[in-house]
């Protein structure tokens, strides 16, 4: 029994871990704040989530399990929060949602500024 | 190894495999954090540091069995949150924000 709790937990790491890197990924790449908040907060917020179950999943006693349970119920309440703000704050300061254009040999780098 | 872990055979290998995602995470964030363009970018780059180093930090508890980093996990997203908003509050203040500006 504990074998399989163990080999649940290294995969729900692993892919906590492969999440948490794709967050990053898009945060890098993606052409402008919006679609990059929306990488971070998604794929992060789930990739912690996968991190903390494995913890859940090896627990030995109760503290670290309910502590465990309480980090990830703090991320899932205040990143989508977090994310709304930052969104507004931007739209007010005037970028605008970037839009697929053909590339053209002007353009240097694609961005959504108005 | 990137984490001295008391855990072995599987387990170990899983640690390592997500401390190295995330240390390749780390990376790409502070990247993005550097280069900008925008302030609203850097402060979702910051975000995802904070919840990156919460991640490490429950990692780290798995690795090492050691309970009192999960404490400052939890501490750490409830500062995180408020640093987020703290600085949402300071781009929406700012005025004649200019794009691409450099700040």
């Amino acid at each position: 029994m504990s074998g399989v709790l163990e080999l649940l937990a290294a995969i729900s790491l692993v892919l906590g871990g492969a999440l948490t890197f794709i967050a990053a990924l898009g945060v890098l790449r993606m052409p402008d704040v919006y679609i990059r908040m929306h990488a971070s907060t998604k794929a992060g917020t789930l990739g912690v989530l996968l991190i903390a179950l494995a913890l859940v999943l090896m627990g030995a006693d109760a503290g670290v399990v309910s502590k465990a349970i309480a980090v990830f119920a703090f991320v899932l309440l205040t990143a989508p929060i977090g994310a709304h703000l930052i969104a507004r704050a931007a739209w007010r300061g005037g970028q605008r949602p970037w839009q697929w254009r053909p590339r053209t040999d002007t353009d240097v780098e694609p961005s959504g500024r108005p | 190894m990137i984490i001295e872990t008391e855990l072995t055979g599987l387990m170990a290998s899983a640690v390592n495999l997500a401390a190295l995602f995330l240390v390749g995470a780390f990376v790409m964030a502070a990247v993005r954090l550097i280069i900008g363009p925008t302030l609203p970018d850097r402060v979702v780059a910051l975000d995802l540091l904070t919840m990156l180093v919460v991640a490490f930090l429950t990692l780290f508890a798995l690795a090492t069995g050691v309970g009192a980093y999960l404490d400052a996990a939890l501490a750490l997203a409830l500062v995180g949150f408020l640093a987020t908003i703290a600085f949402a509050r300071f781009v929406d203040l700012t005025p004649e924000q200019n794009p691409g500006e450099r700040r």
